[in-house]
């Protein structure tokens, strides 16, 4: 938390003073510069791919990587780098729409439970709790074979299960502020409900989310990739690295390389993330370790 | 102390009266019931769906159902699986050993290997030791398990050839018959955990080297690893029996995709295989299973923190 008299000393705003802290750090940097590849990267790659994605040519069928295939192609004769490139858009469309709307309702969520407290608050934290008892893969996966597994499926199938340890946190993050003299303050002022939420709690608690936002996102990611990788993600022939692994892991005793393209690509984008977050925390004195995965 | 621990297992057991109430509003609010499905789409007319939601007995209110299916639970008994013959119990009890045994190699493997490194990287804190550890702590715990598994059976399996790449036991056959093809999943099962772990540790040893009474420690002359064992590990390591709980949690629900990698007949898979079948009965056996096993180890270990722990210990009875 950053002091009164640091705040006064600070020359820029406090979100370009926590950027440079950000990119200062090694893992910051290095995290930084792999998500921001690869949200352009998914941005272009439609207009600077080689081949087309869905292309099959039988003659290629596992042919080795080459001048012209420089991955070489898949079991449908497909270019591997082009499906690599193109790999990461459907889970970086579907995991950014889905992360925000997360926490934008876990975080509201929460912290009207910490605000409102009491009979109900516990009421609802149990209800919370048996939620987070049940495998993220079941529920998700009864939701999907339900009703499809179209993005307008999984976005908000995600944003839904992924909100619900975001209000957990929202609501200890909530409770930490709330006992803090300034709302005291705001309440003896005769500010309603509404405004103490908007102007006290949520600057407060704004760090708290921000981090597990980008917690979440990795988690998310994860999650999707694997999701795809079972059948139940992006359908086919759109490329992703989940299903693209997934398809290629049965040949891989003698056409290894069709699993190592989009190995480093997701491997790459989630550690990306996951630096990003280590070094957001830090920079915003949060410590990230002491939170236990879901 | 005892009103304490009676009221934890008191809201444990509204915890898993809760799931229940959760699955089984779930399936019954999703569209379709085990009539629409044991018939399948085709030749389901409204008179074959209505003799059979006779013979199911599912005409009935859904409290009703429910307070059967609840109290069947409660003593072992989960019911029929969908195609009306099979019984639940044997099917998940063969997969829940199997699942168990997991867990418990890759425990075995994990948890201690993830404490020693934790308090290595956190005693040895920026240094050599912990620079290369958390980098690849980093690495185990955000690479996709499956993308870890896929390339460790690639090097292990395909290019030295040194263990079996998949499981191909059967899934009732007895617990030794699983060697050598279930040590690749619990590898990878505990490079995951161990980070986890290892990360926690970490950061609780340095807090606790930070710590005032271990200053007063040094002070007062201690050597440096009597009283990193006496004094600092006993309270850096509390903390870890929580994580560790939360990952036993996670390794007997939630290791689907390494049971799907490795064709291994565990819980996970079942899981997979009874919601592709809409299998309804047993997917709701399973979720209760896991969530009871997830509320019950997270009870254990909130337990075992407070008796640990004087000084939570005596927070609580004064109270």
């Amino acid at each position: 938390m950053t002091s009164v008299a640091h705040q006064k000393l600070q020359t820029g705003s406090r979100a370009a003073v926590i950027f440079k802290d950000l990119v200062s750090r090694p893992s910051g940097s290095i995290g930084l510069s792999l998500v921001i590849f690869h949200v352009g990267l998914a941005l272009i790659s439609p207009l600077v791919v080689p081949f087309d994605y869905k292309l099959q040519n039988s003659a290629l069928m596992l042919s080795q990587p080459n001048a012209i295939h420089w991955l070489g192609s898949d079991h449908l004769g497909r270019d591997v780098f082009s499906r690599t490139l193109m790999g990461g858009r459907e889970a970086l469309l579907v995991t950014g729409v889905a992360t925000p709307l997360a926490v934008i309702w876990g975080g509201f969520v929460g912290i009207m439970f910490g605000l409102v407290g009491g009979r109900v608050d516990e009421v609802l934290m149990r209800i919370v709790d048996a939620f987070l008892s049940l495998p993220w893969i079941l529920k998700m996966l009864v939701l999907i074979v339900t009703f499809g597994t179209g993005i307008e499926v999984l976005i908000p199938t995600l944003a839904f299960f992924y909100g619900i340890p975001v209000i957990r946190i929202a609501r200890a993050a909530t409770h930490d502020v709330i006992a803090r003299d300034f709302v005291w303050a705001a309440k003896a002022r005769g500010h309603g409900r509404v405004s103490i939420i908007w102007r006290e709690l949520l600057p407060n608690v704004l760090d708290t989310l921000m981090v597990e936002g980008a917690m979440r996102w990795s988690w998310m990611l994860l999650a999707f990739s694997s999701l795809s990788f079972l059948g139940f993600g992006v359908s086919p022939p759109t490329p992703d690295w989940g299903l693209m692994i997934s398809d290629a892991r049965g040949f891989m005793s003698f056409a290894p390389w069709g699993v190592i393209g989009p190995v480093i690509a997701l491997s790459s984008l989630i550690i990306g993330i996951n630096l990003t977050a280590d070094a957001l925390a830090k920079a915003l004195g949060i410590d990230r370790a002491q939170k236990a995965p879901m | 102390m005892l009103l304490m621990l009676i009221r934890r297992v008191l809201l444990g057991l509204v915890t898993v009266c809760i799931v229940s109430l959760i699955i089984f509003a779930g399936v019954e609010i999703l569209p379709g019931d085990a009539c629409t499905q044991f018939l399948g789409e085709y030749q389901a007319d409204d008179e074959l769906l209505a003799q059979c939601r006779k013979d199911l007995d599912l005409n009935r209110p859904a409290i009703d159902r429910f307070a059967e299916w609840a109290g069947g639970a409660m003593t072992g008994d989960l019911g029929l699986a969908v195609d009306g013959k099979t019984k639940i119990s044997l099917i998940v009890g063969d997969r829940l050993q199997n699942s168990l045994l997991l867990a418990l190699c890759a425990m075995g493997i994990g948890v201690p290997l993830a404490l020693m490194l934790g308090v290595i990287t956190g005693l040895w804190r920026d240094r050599m030791p912990d620079l290369i550890g958390s980098t690849l702590a980093i690495f185990a715990m955000t690479i996709p398990e499956f993308v870890s598994a896929t390339l460790l059976i690639l090097i292990f399996s395909i290019w030295l050839g040194w263990l079996p790449g998949i499981v191909l036991t059967s899934a009732s056959a007895p617990a030794a018959e699983f060697f050598p093809e279930i040590l690749l999943p619990v590898i990878v099962l505990s490079l995951v955990m161990c980070a986890h772990i290892m990360r926690m540790v970490r950061s609780s040893v340095i807090e606790v080297m930070a710590g005032d009474y271990i200053q007063m420690a040094t002070l007062k002359g201690v050597p440096y690893w009597p009283m990193v064992f006496r004094h600092a590990l006993p309270n850096a390591l509390l903390p870890a029996i929580n994580v560790v709980a939360l990952t036993i949690a996670w390794l007997l629900g939630g290791v689907v995709v390494i049971e799907v990698v490795f064709n291994y007949p565990g819980l996970g898979r079942l899981m997979i295989d009874s919601i592709s079948d809409r299998d309804l009965p047993v997917v709701q056996s399973i979720a209760l299973i896991v969530a009871s096993v997830y509320v019950c180890v997270n009870l254990a270990a909130d337990l075992l923190t407070m008796l640990a722990n004087p000084k939570l210990r005596t927070m609580y009875t004064r109270k």
